[in-house]
């Protein structure tokens, strides 16, 4: 008995904890109505300034993430799916009681500049505030201003999904120790205006390194493996790296490619596929010349990339690719190409495709699973569609026939083998 | 259609040179080509899958009800994964072309294989779709779907010559919430009174009925629903 004395130390210590986390909940519910700067107030309301955020929304692609699947547009409810559980977008129109109805300016600048939210909680970084930290003010003023002119739509917010002790948004600040610092863009007086801009809306509301980066086990990016290429975790697609020079994702691309894909969705060197194409359908399509000219000036300077460690077979895959090079014949030379050069602006090549050649073959291996439209843009309202394989191959003939186009033609990439295929064949699509 | 080749050609054009290009593959400029994605499972004229398969015709629908189709699949109304993803990205526009290129296709039904039911539970689907049951408020198929069960314009789809597996499946699609239609939603409410055995008893006898000479569906407004039905309220349809 004596000797179990000591296990009320812990106990207590546990108590005391529940109760500061109790206490920290309940301060953050406090809710006051917060009074809007006079100067901002005018602001807000000019017609001028609401155009400017809404294009400045749509270039932040805002109404993908806070808009449920059949909802209204930014009403929130979507959940976010992560490793660590699922983060309801809340609803972002102006509606009072469960909208940004009450919040002023400073509100909104707190959330998108040091994600902390309205009540001095701090933000789950599904909110990609460690990129729109680099909003500038009035950018962000103007989105604001946009937002708060939606319509009103009264929708509560889903309860957060996460897991303990995720859930715990004390632990989020550790995490943003590590992972986050608050800083406007600072523009590089060495380089032009163009590439400026185009860094600011690559690396600021753009967000694209959320998912073109690879992501630690918090769940965290470093910022030295930018745009650098990642999984995007839950979803289950490959964000290929971004750079257009020596090993990059993109070698070879052309500003125009780049261009051409953010437009069209569809390029000569391939197209945006999976969540992309929602990204080019919803937010790039719509951006102007030249700030797409401006992302592609910004893109073509990334470095080049390490020479890739030369592919450690496991196994090998030659019976394989071999196999899948029948199959291919069969299924894919009459759309692709004998030699996957593919058809420009119809069927993309398959020939040193970023998709196809990607670290970890989810990309070709769900497109042939999947099939399906590219996104459907003004520039390519009526674009050529792939059928989807699953219920026609097994999982050991789409291994086959990824595996050849990933090692085929100048293509040097690893086989995707059968248990790989199982596995994405069951990945949710949304 | 001249006006339609004027557009054509200078693509044709192009292409003629894209095809003297190496071995490039030659592109048909048609809308068949470009919805390789429905016609694989759907059949290149919507005649649905051979054999038993699952898939559901698509030729001759009214094109109302196959966009509105389409629009649940993406709105999470339907729920059927590849559905899902392929319609995601459609735009309305093109979605109406899609629709219309199967609402006109005329192409034979194809038998399909029923499964081996006592004479009893087919009189049993018979007389759900040509009498209803009154007893459990069940309004007869033939209401909405047509005197012939070959559907009403704009949005009311044919019956006949559905696959069994699909129609059955359709009907507990309703009950467990995996298929929904805009509110009221008229079909949950139906399947929802149907008994597990009326389900079977239903889809045998649709499903192993002659296909009527004319497949056309019925004109619009030739029907008076017997529920209140969201899909017919918003196309105008029935009414």
């Amino acid at each position: 008995m004596k000797r179990l004395g000591w296990l009320w130390i812990p106990l207590v210590l546990l108590v005391i904890v529940l109760a500061a986390g109790w206490w920290l909940s309940q301060r953050h519910r406090q809710v006051l109505i917060s009074p809007e700067d006079p100067a901002i107030a005018a602001t807000l309301k000019d017609p001028g300034v609401i155009a400017k955020g809404r294009y400045l929304a749509t270039a932040g692609d805002c109404v993908s993430c806070h808009t449920a699947r059949g909802g209204e547009p930014y009403a929130g409810g979507r959940m976010l799916p992560t490793p660590f559980g699922g983060i309801p977008a809340p609803n972002i129109t102006p509606d009072r009681d469960t909208g940004i109805g009450q919040w002023a300016f400073n509100d909104f600048w707190r959330a998108m500049h040091e994600g902390i939210g309205r009540n001095g909680e701090p933000l789950y970084p599904a909110f990609s505030y460690t990129s729109f930290t680099k909003v500038t003010r009035d950018d962000a003023i103007a989105i604001f201003a946009y937002l708060r002119s939606l319509p009103i739509v009264h929708q509560p917010n889903a309860s957060l999904a996460l897991r303990f002790p995720y859930n715990v948004r004390s632990t989020l600040t550790a995490w943003r120790a590590v992972y986050f610092k608050a800083g406007v863009y600072q523009a590089d007086p060495s380089q032009s205006v163009s590439w400026n801009r185009g860094a600011y809306l690559v690396q600021g509301l753009g967000h694209c390194n959320e998912c073109h980066a690879a992501r630690g086990a918090w769940g965290g990016l470093n910022a030295d493996t930018a745009l650098s290429g990642g999984r995007i975790p839950e979803q289950d697609w490959y964000a290929p790296d971004l750079s257009t020079q020596a090993n990059g994702g993109l070698q070879g691309w052309s500003r125009q490619d780049i261009i051409d894909v953010l437009k069209n969705g569809q390029a000569s060197k391939g197209a945006a596929i999976g969540p992309m194409a929602d990204v080019v359908a919803h937010s790039t399509q719509h951006l102007h010349d030249d700030d797409l000219q401006a992302i592609a000036d910004y893109l073509l300077s990334l470095p080049a990339r390490a020479a890739p460690k030369a592919v450690s077979a496991s196994f090998d895959s030659k019976p394989l690719a071999d196999r899948g090079s029948s199959i291919y014949v069969e299924r894919c030379a009459d759309c692709h190409g004998k030699d996957g050069a593919g058809v420009p602006g119809v069927y993309p090549p398959l020939d040193g495709n970023a998709s196809v050649t990607e670290p970890t073959g989810i990309n070709a291996t769900r497109v042939v699973l999947l099939g399906g439209f590219p996104s459907v843009t003004a520039g390519n309202p009526r674009p050529y569609s792939m059928p989807p394989y699953a219920q026609q191959l097994s999982d050991a003939d789409v291994a086959a026939v990824v595996t050849y186009i990933r090692q085929a033609w100048s293509n040097r990439a690893s086989a995707v083998q059968e248990r790989d295929v199982a596995t994405y064949r069951h990945t949710p699509i949304d | 259609m001249s006006t339609r080749l004027r557009w054509v050609l200078p693509f044709a054009g192009l292409l003629g040179c894209a095809v003297a290009h190496a071995d490039q593959p030659t592109v048909p400029n048609t809308l068949q080509q470009r919805i390789a994605a429905c016609t694989t499972c759907h059949g290149v004229h919507g005649e649905g899958s051979s054999g038993s398969g699952f898939f559901p015709r698509l030729a001759g629908k009214p094109a109302g009800y196959l966009v509105s189709q389409m629009q649940n699949f993406q709105h999470g109304l339907r729920n059927y994964a590849p559905m899902e993803y392929t319609v995601r990205l459609l735009t309305p526009d093109y979605m109406h072309e899609i629709a219309e290129y199967f609402s006109a296709q005329q192409v034979p039904y194809e038998r399909k294989p029923v499964p081996n039911l006592a004479p009893s539970s087919l009189q049993r689907g018979e007389q759900l779709v040509t009498a209803g049951d009154p007893s459990r408020k069940i309004p007869p198929c033939q209401a909405c779907h047509g005197k012939q069960l070959t559907g009403t314009e704009p949005s009311v789809p044919g019956l006949v010559g559905l696959p069994y597996d699909y129609i059955s499946s359709q009907l507990g699609s309703w009950r467990t919430g995996t298929r929904a239609s805009a509110v009221p939603d008229c079909m949950a409410e139906i399947a929802n009174r149907l008994a597990p055995v009326d389900i079977t008893a239903v889809s045998a006898w649709l499903a192993s009925r002659d296909v009527p000479a004319d497949t056309h569906p019925q004109p619009a407004g030739s029907i008076a629903p017997p529920l209140r039905c969201g899909v017919l309220q918003t196309s105008g349809g029935g009414t």
